[in-house]
This record gives C-alpha cells, sequence and structure tokens, in this order.
C-alpha cells in the first residue's frame, strides 16, 4: 500500500487538476454563450442577403453566368478545414481530420493521386493533424477564433474567392462541425464553390418595381461574392460555438473524472491512515506486555 | 424614414432619419422621404443618417416603403 505521503500528494494534485478543468468548463461556458450570440447577430444580415439576391436574380438572367456558378471539370480542389487553435475539447479536432481524409478518399481519390487536392486550413489543429499525414496545406491561418469576426474572415474568403475565379481551384468545399446543441456536433461537407444553382420561383419574386443602381447584372455580381464570404463565416461562427460547447462537455467528465479519482484515493488515504494507527496501537499495547512479564 | 445598418457582426444602427447619404459605386447619393424602390451597391466610403456618420466598407442598400436597409461588410464609427 501506498505510504501516507504518497497518497496526501496525489489527492492534492488531482485536487488542483479539478480546479482547472472545472474553471476551464466556466470559461468555456461564457465564451459559448458569446459564440451562440454572434450566430444570431448575423442571421438577419444572412436573411435580407439571401431575400435580395432572389429579389435581383428574379428581374435578371445575369446570375446565371457568373463565374462563381461555372461548373467546370473537377482537376484541382480545395477543401477548407475548420477545426480549432487549441486542444482539450475532446474528439472535435480529430473528427474534423478524419472527416477531411475520408472526404478526399471518397471523392476525390483521382485528384489526390494527380496531387492536385489542397487543403486550406483554419485553426492550428487542423494543420497540426492534417500536414502530419502529408496532406497538401497551402495556407493556414490560425489565432482567427481569438477575435472572431466578418473582417478577418473577409479577406480569407476573397481569397478563396480569386483563386476560384483565377482557375486555380475547380471546387472549393468546407468541413466544419455544426453546432447542433452543447454536447452534440455534427460534421458537415458543404461545397462553397461552384454555387449549387438555385431555383428562384417566381413565387419568391417580389412585384415592386424596383430601381437597380447601376444594373441588376453588376448588383448581383457584388452579392453572390457576399454570399460566399457569408456562408464561410457562418460555417466559422458555427465552429466556434461547437468547440466551445465540446470544450465545455469534456471539461465537465473531466471534472466529474477528478471527482471519482478523489474519492478513491480519499479511501485509500484513510485505509492506510487507520493502518498505521492500528499498527502503532499494537506496538504499544505489545510493549507494555513484554514490561509486565 | 426608417434606417437600418447591418453587418454580418452586429447590427450598427437603426432609428429615424430624414436624409441618409450613401456612397454609391457611381458616386455620392442621398435618399430623401418616400423615395422609390432602389437597390444599389455601395463603395467604400462615408454613410450619413441626418448627423451620424459611419466609414462603411462597401456593401448594399435597400430602400423600400420608406425603410433604407443597408447591409454592410465592416463599419467603422
Amino acid at each position: 500500500m501506498a505510504s501516507l505521503k504518497e497518497v496526501r500528494n496525489r489527492i492534492t494534485s488531482v485536487n488542483s487538476t479539478q480546479q482547472i478543468t472545472k474553471a476551464m468548463k466556466m470559461v468555456s461556458a461564457a465564451k459559448l454563450r458569446r459564440a451562440t450570440d454572434a450566430i444570431v447577430q448575423m442571421r438577419p444580415y444572412a436573411q435580407k442577403l439571401t431575400e435580395m439576391i432572389s429579389t435581383v436574380s428574379s428581374k435578371t438572367e445575369a446570375g446565371k453566368e457568373n463565374p462563381f456558378t461555372e461548373a467546370r471539370e473537377v482537376k484541382n480542389v480545395l477543401i477548407v478545414s475548420i477545426t480549432s487553435d487549441r486542444g482539450l475539447c475532446g474528439a472535435f479536432n480529430a473528427n474534423i481530420g478524419k472527416a477531411t481524409i475520408a472526404l478526399i478518399q471518397e471523392k476525390y481519390e483521382a485528384q489526390n493521386q494527380a496531387g492536385n487536392v489542397t487543403i486550406l486550413t483554419l485553426g492550428k489543429k487542423g494543420a497540426e493533424y492534417l500536414g502530419r499525414r502529408g496532406y497538401k496545406i497551402d495556407g493556414t491561418h490560425t489565432e482567427i477564433f481569438s477575435k472572431l469576426n466578418f473582417t478577418n474572415v473577409r479577406s480569407i474568403g476573397e481569397e478563396v474567392l480569386n483563386a476560384f475565379a483565377s482557375q486555380q481551384y475547380d471546387v472549393v468545399e468546407v468541413v466544419f462541425n455544426e453546432f447542433k446543441n452543447v454536447a452534440t456536433q455534427i460534421i458537415r461537407t458543404e461545397q462553397l464553390l461552384p454555387l449549387a444553382e438555385k431555383d428562384s420561383d417566381a413565387s419568391t419574386a417580389s412585384s415592386v418595381d424596383y430601381i437597380f443602381e447601376p444594373n441588376e447584372a453588376e448588383i448581383i455580381n457584388e452579392l453572390i461574392p457576399k454570399s460566399v464570404k457569408l456562408s464561410l463565416f457562418k460555417s466559422l461562427l458555427e465552429s466556434n460555438a461547437s468547440e466551445h460547447g465540446a470544450r465545455m462537455t469534456a471539461m465537465d467528465k473531466a471534472t466529474d473524472n477528478a471527482g471519482e479519482l478523489l474519492k478513491a484515493l480519499k479511501l485509500e488515504y484513510n485505509r492506510s491512515r487507520q493502518a498505521a494507527i492500528t499498527k502503532e496501537i499494537l506496538e504499544i499495547v505489545g510493549g507494555a506486555e513484554a514490561l509486565n512479564n | 424614414m426608417f434606417v437600418e445598418i447591418i453587418t454580418p457582426d452586429r447590427k450598427v444602427y437603426s432609428g429615424e432619419a430624414s436624409v441618409v447619404t450613401l456612397p454609391g459605386v457611381d458616386g455620392s447619393f442621398q435618399v430623401l422621404n418616400s423615395h422609390a424602390a432602389l437597390v444599389s451597391t455601395l463603395a467604400k466610403g462615408e454613410l450619413s443618417a441626418d448627423k451620424e456618420t459611419f466609414q462603411i466598407e462597401g456593401g448594399v442598400v435597400e430602400v423600400l416603403n420608406n425603410r433604407v436597409l443597408i447591409l454592410a461588410e465592416g463599419v467603422n464609427e
């Protein structure tokens, strides 16, 4: 049996670990709230933008031959893989890494053999995971999650859009964690570019006679890149909220486990303490006996 | 008329104004009360609603039924 001192030391160390995990859980809970707020804040913009696109495209055919809707033969693939910068959040990052690899193997195996699959990782953990496994990583953005706002994401979006427009890539896919609730994240793979043709039915077309300035075609050409950037931003927000949710659950479990461990250790501590006392009493009694004889 | 400025991050401004000056791609223009329905793209520049001014990073504006809605990509107050 471990000595009293050893057990006492272990109890102290488990105790401080528990304090840390408890604190991390609280921090994640606070950050999660902010992250979900950001999703809510983004919604009116997203809704209005979609509305505008359908209004304008119902009045014009111009959107049909936009450079971002053009479906080309798939030669070069860009996969945007969204992970977090920090660990200690359960299987959050590993899942994205696995999903990215699965996507490459299932859908783009031929392109991968030819070395034409490139990965853009947003978040340090994904870059580490995929880099270790020898995938071609072109550009890693870290530290975007410490201050996640549209201004930072916009430049990334523009990079991707330009690369697609200049035919550097023929298809762009995004892999990210979608936030369902604190305990559940759903892995999603979405095609960012080329944009899927959306049927803007006559039913959604408004009867209002708008003045379009400068003209319909130019407006739609402005709006479409915006909606692409916004959907990238949305993925990042979702992933950010998921990260904090995942960390919260992971830390909650860690706190529980530390509690269990403490219980077991205390039992052991008390047992060895009692054993020591019993031993001492036996020694005293034995000594007294010896004197009497 | 009612003016709203929203970005993907937050709602920057909402309130009544009698005149809105917008940085259109072909030059700055103003919208007054009861303006006809309009959709226009905006360049980077200064936007003002009565006395309030904002620097926007480009966006779009929709004017409909005395409601001016500005979707901006970024705003510095």
